[in-house]
């Protein structure tokens, strides 16, 4: 009988869980309740995935109400895949997370950090499993504001402007993704994805189609940090507590990639988006914008984590320009990338939080030499380095292996010297990290550091390890990718 | 299609601009939540306006009548408003923590005293 | 402000009418215009205007920040269990169909509870921004 509820379950679980955490009001029982919720949310997402690897979709309708009156989830292998993402993420960071909110959150609103995050993640699951366009706009303001609070949360006051300015951002672009729905309700009369598909065939007026889906592109580019929209995104990820940013980075902008994607392939349909209006060209701008400018901002600068913020917005960069190939090759890549991003970024901003917690600065300055007193977690950031770079053996390689094949076969052989050029400059800012931890003398403070506790080392570590994995098996993420690839060009059915 | 009976929309695209104007050229961090707010609003409009067809009563079911106004949008609207709402009261909050952080509200100021990172 | 008689006067008079008004336009919400969010920030008006008067701390004796914080959370309590109750008498989530004899009964009954979860949660978020914000600072009243 569960088996049937899954779509919801994935939603409502962590949904319960904030109120019971915000009235038991304790620290230890709210990070007991995330740990069960995000391994539950983790469970629930496996076990639809598997429903529906084989192709076809499942169908849920909120109080019983058919589609197209009612509200309805609607779960194929392209929201299975994104669920599972978040679900792996969410496990991870939360096993991770009660050791750096002990040292990093002052112990009267722990119990407040824990009901954010299981917000957060309940509203990104909500995104990714539900199939009305306007349930999808509320879920995206849950995980929004949920994570302003979480960004807020930081030690540095740096981190309370830094989620002002994500607020003012991630607000318009949330306003400018309404203005898109609004007007495709204009013109089609529904909200549920799947009949405005079908429907946005028989209308008389293209105008207002092409100008919902440049508001679309653009309220959903913010959330994603697309170049030249990314603003918010380094010091919102620099100045967050360590949890946050790794789970922040490893699933907020992926699941507003995946937003683009289901509007750009399922509801307006590839033709219109890619013929219609030059989307694939103006991408294309962007993203090698992103992937050239975001990683030269990236060697300038002093905190190790902007600099790896700025990595992610070159890494988004990728993502955008699999998705501008508009190929199922390119499909294939910029999907594999989401996950492959994920979980490199997640691993870094998990190491990185050991380093807050034991030398509590995060400047190049103050880590001189730190490379000999936590030799785990430095090697580990490095090996994070090497899938940011795309060095064979590892997860970055297979996705940087696809987005170059995919560049080839649309006969574009400057695209693929273009990926491999930013691959040159990642390998600048990683070398950066390396010499700074491995071949500078430690000063005295630097020399009394331990290395990480384990309940932090173990989680960055799997997720590591997992980079190593799938990048020499990719069956999973490789074989989703592409079917999820398949699921988005076959066009709404 | 003349000026007069599409004037919603031209209202709409007026607050829309005018709100966004203010979020990007003024620095006073509060005048910018306000600015964001006006925006928003101007969403509500673009939504509701339509939803008033010619002719149309209420939404309640009654004898006589064939044409009801469309109620969808106004629970969109509830639903954006309530979102506005949470919004505004978590800016106005994060406000209130960066003034007692920096003194002060101006942006100009708060990031010339972060200058050197 | 409590020592001007005329305003004390008024205010007791009119609190009362306003949570009564509140449960009105609580409980029309099928009909007209109204329902849970607009009632509870009617609620929430009435003891915010308790607090103008007679003091932040009167207020605060009256509903302290700790039932506050529990209207929150039990009002989103209240609305995603009565989903969770659709499941378990057979249907989806959010199912009113089942809740009732026949699917209209049901119908309004689902909506009554959910409704009061939304009034519940309303009136603590709009209690609790009004607390934080007017808690913070010096609110020592000037004297007479």
């Amino acid at each position: 009988m569960i088996s049937s509820h899954l779509p919801i379950l994935l939603v409502v679980v962590p949904l319960i869980a904030a109120p019971v955490m915000v009235i038991l009001r304790s620290g230890a029982a709210a990070w007991v309740l995330a740990i069960a919720v995000s391994w539950a949310a983790l469970a629930i997402s496996g076990a639809l995935f598997v429903q529906v690897a084989g192709g076809g979709h499942v169908s849920y309708f909120l109080g019983s109400w058919p589609a197209p009156w009612g509200i309805e989830y609607r779960v194929d292998v392209v929201n299975a895949y994104l669920a599972l993402l978040v679900g792996v993420v969410a496990a991870v960071v939360s096993v991770y997370s009660p050791r750096s909110v002990l040292a990093e959150i002052e112990p009267g609103r722990r119990y407040l950090f824990y009901t954010m995050y299981a917000l957060c993640l309940s509203g990104l699951l909500g995104i990714a499993v539900t199939g009305d366009a306007f349930n999808l706009f509320v879920f995206l303001e849950i995980s929004s504001l949920s994570s302003y609070v979480l960004i807020a949360l930081g030690r540095d006051r740096r981190a309370l402007m830094a989620a002002y300015q994500y607020l003012i951002l991630g607000t318009i672009g949330a306003t400018f993704y309404v203005i898109g729905v609004g007007m495709l309700y204009l013109a089609t009369g529904t909200l549920n994805l799947a009949d405005m598909a079908a429907r946005l065939a028989g209308v008389s007026e293209p105008r207002a189609v092409l100008a919902a889906l440049a508001f679309i592109t653009v309220g959903v580019s913010l959330k994603l940090a697309l170049f030249p929209l990314h603003l918010w995104l380094p010091n919102a990820y620099a100045y967050a507590p360590s949890a946050v940013t790794a789970f922040l980075a490893a699933t907020a902008t992926k699941v507003s990639v995946y937003v683009l994607l289901r509007y750009y392939y399922s509801v307006f349909g590839g033709s219109t988006v890619f013929h219609a209006l030059p989307m694939g060209e103006i991408l294309l701008v962007f993203s090698l914008a992103a992937m050239f400018i975001a990683s030269t901002i990236a060697i300038f600068q002093e905190n190790v984590k902007r600099m790896f913020a700025y990595s992610s917005v070159a890494q988004i960069g990728y993502i955008t320009l699999g998705v501008a190939l508009a190929s199922m090759t390119g499909l294939t890549a910029g999907l594999v990338h989401v996950f492959n991003h994920a979980l490199t970024k997640g691993a870094l901003f998990l190491l990185l939080g050991g380093i807050a917690l034991r030398a509590g600065a995060m400047r190049f300055g103050s880590i001189g030499g730190i490379g000999r007193v936590m030799p785990l977690t430095c090697f580990g950031i490095v090996l994070g380095g090497l899938s940011l770079i795309g060095v064979p053996a590892t997860v970055g390689f297979v996705s940087k292996w696809y987005l170059v094949q995919a560049a080839l076969e649309r006969g574009s052989p400057w695209i693929a010297f273009a990926v491999v050029a930013s691959s040159l400059l990642a390998l600048v800012y990683v070398w950066r990290f390396i010499e700074v931890a491995y071949f500078r003398e430690p000063d005295a403070r630097v020399s009394a550091l331990r290395e990480a506790p384990a309940s932090m080392l173990v989680p960055a570590w799997a997720l590591i390890a997992a980079c190593i994995y799938f990048g020499i098996d990719t069956d999973l993420t490789l074989g989703g990718a592409a079917a999820a690839a398949w699921e988005l060009i076959r066009g709404p059915q | 299609m003349t000026f007069a009976s599409h004037y919603g929309y031209w209202v709409t695209i007026f607050l829309a601009i005018a709100g966004l104007y203010i979020v990007v050229a003024r620095g006073n961090l509060v005048k910018k939540l306000v600015g964001l707010s006006i925006f928003q609003t101007s969403v509500y409009l673009l939504y509701i306006a339509p939803g008033k067809l010619i002719g149309g009563t209420a939404p309640i079911v009654a004898d006589g009548f064939q044409v009801y106004s469309n109620p969808l949008p106004h629970v969109l609207i509830l639903t954006a408003i309530v979102v506005g709402i949470a919004t505004l009261a978590l800016g106005l909050a994060l406000v209130v923590r960066i003034k007692e952080a920096y003194g002060s509200i101006e942006e100009d100021e708060i990031l010339a005293a972060e200058r050197g990172d | 402000m409590k020592d001007y008689l005329v305003l004390r006067v008024v205010a007791k008079i009119l609190i009362a009418f306003m949570l009564l008004f509140a449960l009105y336009v609580q409980f029309h919400g099928d009909f007209g215009p109204g329902g849970g969010f607009q009632a509870g920030v009617i609620s929430a008006a009435a003891v915010i205007f308790y607090a103008i008067i007679y003091g932040l701390p009167a207020a605060r004796a009256v509903v302290p920040d700790w039932l506050v914080e529990t209207m929150l959370a039990a009002g989103v309590l209240l609305y995603a269990l009565v989903g969770v109750a659709g499941i378990l008498l057979g249907g989806n989530y959010l199912d009113y169909f089942v809740l009732g004899a026949d699917p209209v009964a049901g119908q309004h009954r689902g909506i009554f509870w959910v409704e009061l979860g939304v009034l519940i949660t309303v009136a603590g978020v709009m209690l609790k921004i009004f607390y934080v914000f007017a808690g913070r600072g010096s609110e020592e009243e000037p004297p007479s």
